[in-house]
């Protein structure tokens, strides 16, 4: 059957054209093709790769960047907390200062309305003794011929009788 | 599954058909069964029992010298014929048809040359036939159109593709990447020229298979033939001790098997290019002889209804077979590629 037996003149130009078709081809197309489409594929290879570096760096910064925001944030949260107990130490401080002093006051006070009191008996006793005496004197005068022996009686009276 | 079953329907179709033809054309001798061939092309319906369905599919899945685009509308082209007894001749196809099949010392019978007075001395046919005139067409073709390519890719380099460039590169990198990258491993890169090369031979031939007039490149069987037999050849030039050692010593057979061994692996190393050879040519035959198969029911029946009929079936039949044309045409490639594939691995997992 002639369609199953291959000829032979068909096969030695499907091979001298095949093969010259294909050196031609491999010269003039695929060569400037592939290479063309390798460069092509290695350029983006390489922007991805380097889309992959940009984004690794990023996130690099992104995480630097935070923990220099925490670090700030926790360095000002310490200085904070000193100040405010600065602040606490020194109102106490002056609340017992200011104490003490209320005290201090109070006490020198209550000294000096002491002292005051001292004297104003002592000077009321004087008053009341000469004030006494006067009276004495006017009712001794009625009553009494010698002044000395009285007064002498009267001031012994009020130095025993305690005005407290 | 489906285009077996419609192959083999094809093959019996053609076997009835050519077998038909021969009986057919025992009777009638001579010079008639130029117009019984030709009978569909013009289409006359005069003859009832003029027209012969094997002998129009033959006569277009077959080679002939000269092109016959349409029924008297031939190209003649240059025979090339080389016998001992006459040496070498060049003449023109012409010259057949005029002498109505003779010239000279040569008869040229069902396209088969043989010399006059001697039927058994061999004559070594290397005319420039149809198939031959579209080899060259189909390589010229291909040369332009990928210079072009290339051209393209110099141009817009760093660029977008553009044009036939855009057209084309999807196709270079399913080739590159789907088909010959994995299927050869690693050193793929030196085996891309030669497989994008085969896969566009014979994506184009399909395709220009299935052009009304054109002829049946990738369906003769020297052509696929010749290609199987390169993918033969650089398969044992490239391949490595593994791959021999596979054959002629495989890893854990007892020694007394090993003469059926290489009996087994022998037959499938020749079993390869036989099976590479017989798909490409039997698909795409049996997609013209069943196409063709329609078409003459409408010179066998005359009737508008078949008519109608093989109208819608001979254009789902074309579709299918264009898809064949690119599948057949990736097969092929892809089988190449694991045959190489398989020749150059470096370790067998066994």
């Amino acid at each position: 059957m002639e369609l199953l037996t291959p000829g032979i003149g068909l096969i030695a130009w499907q091979l001298l054209i095949f093969l010259t078709l294909f050196f031609v081809l491999r010269k003039f197309a695929w060569k400037g093709i592939l290479s063309a489409l390798k460069s092509r594929e290695d350029e983006i290879e390489s922007a991805l790769k380097m889309a992959e570096e940009t984004r690794a760096e990023m996130a690099k910064l992104k995480s630097d960047n935070e923990k220099l925001l925490a670090e700030a944030r926790s360095e000002r949260d310490a200085i904070l907390k000193e100040a405010k107990e600065d602040a606490n130490r020194i109102v106490e401080e002056s609340k017992n200062k200011a104490t003490e002093e209320a005290n201090r006051i109070l006490a020198s006070a209550r000294e000096s309305i002491n002292q005051e009191r001292a004297s104003m008996v002592d000077g009321l006793k004087k008053e009341v003794a000469s004030l006494s005496i006067e009276i004495a004197e006017k009712v001794m005068k009625k009553e009494l011929a010698t002044k000395g022996a009285h007064s002498e009686l009267v001031s012994e009276l009020i130095s025993e009788a305690k005005l407290n | 599954m489906l285009k077996r079953l419609l192959l083999f329907l094809s093959l019996s179709v053609f076997s009835v058909g050519y077998s038909f033809a021969q009986e057919h054309e025992a009777h009638e001798e001579g010079a008639a069964h130029e117009s019984h061939a030709t009978a569909e092309e013009h289409g006359d319906g005069h003859e009832e029992e003029g027209f012969n369905m094997g002998s129009m599919i033959m006569h277009h899945i077959l080679d002939e010298h000269g092109w016959e685009f349409a029924h008297g509308v031939k190209l003649p082209l240059p025979v090339i014929l080389y016998s001992k007894e006459y040496g070498l001749a060049i003449f023109s196809s012409a010259r057949f048809d005029e002498g109505n099949g003779e010239y000279g010392p040569y008869v040229n019978h069902h396209e088969k040359i043989a010399l006059k007075d001697d039927h058994h001395a061999t004559v070594y046919d290397f005319s420039i036939t149809k198939n031959v005139a579209s080899l060259i067409l189909s390589a010229v073709l291909l040369v332009l159109i990928f210079t072009a390519v290339a051209k393209g890719y110099k141009k817009n380099a760093g660029k977008a593709p553009k044009g036939i460039q855009s057209l084309l590169e999807p196709v270079i990198t399913t080739i590159k990447d789907e088909v010959v990258k994995p299927s050869i491993g690693p050193k793929y890169e030196a085996y891309l020229p030669y497989m994008l090369t085969l896969f566009f031979f014979i994506l184009i031939n399909n395709l220009v298979g299935l052009t009304p007039g054109a002829a049946n490149l990738t369906g003769n069987i020297a052509v696929t033939l010749t290609l199987a037999l390169i993918t033969f050849v650089i398969v044992h030039f490239k391949a490595n001790k593994n791959y021999w050692g596979h054959i002629f010593k495989p890893p854990g057979v007892p020694l007394w098997l090993l003469p059926l061994f290489w009996i087994i692996e022998i037959i499938g190393v020749f079993m390869k290019p036989a099976s590479l050879t017989i798909r490409l040519f039997a698909n795409i035959t049996g997609g013209h002889i069943i196409l063709l198969s329609f078409i003459g029911l409408i010179f066998m029946f005359k009737n508008y209804a078949v008519g109608g009929g093989v109208w819608a079936i001979g254009t789902f039949m074309s579709l299918i077979e264009i898809l064949v044309a690119f599948i057949q045409a990736y097969i092929f490639t892809l089988l190449s590629s694991m045959y190489i594939g398989s020749a150059i691995e470096e370790h067998h997992d066994h």
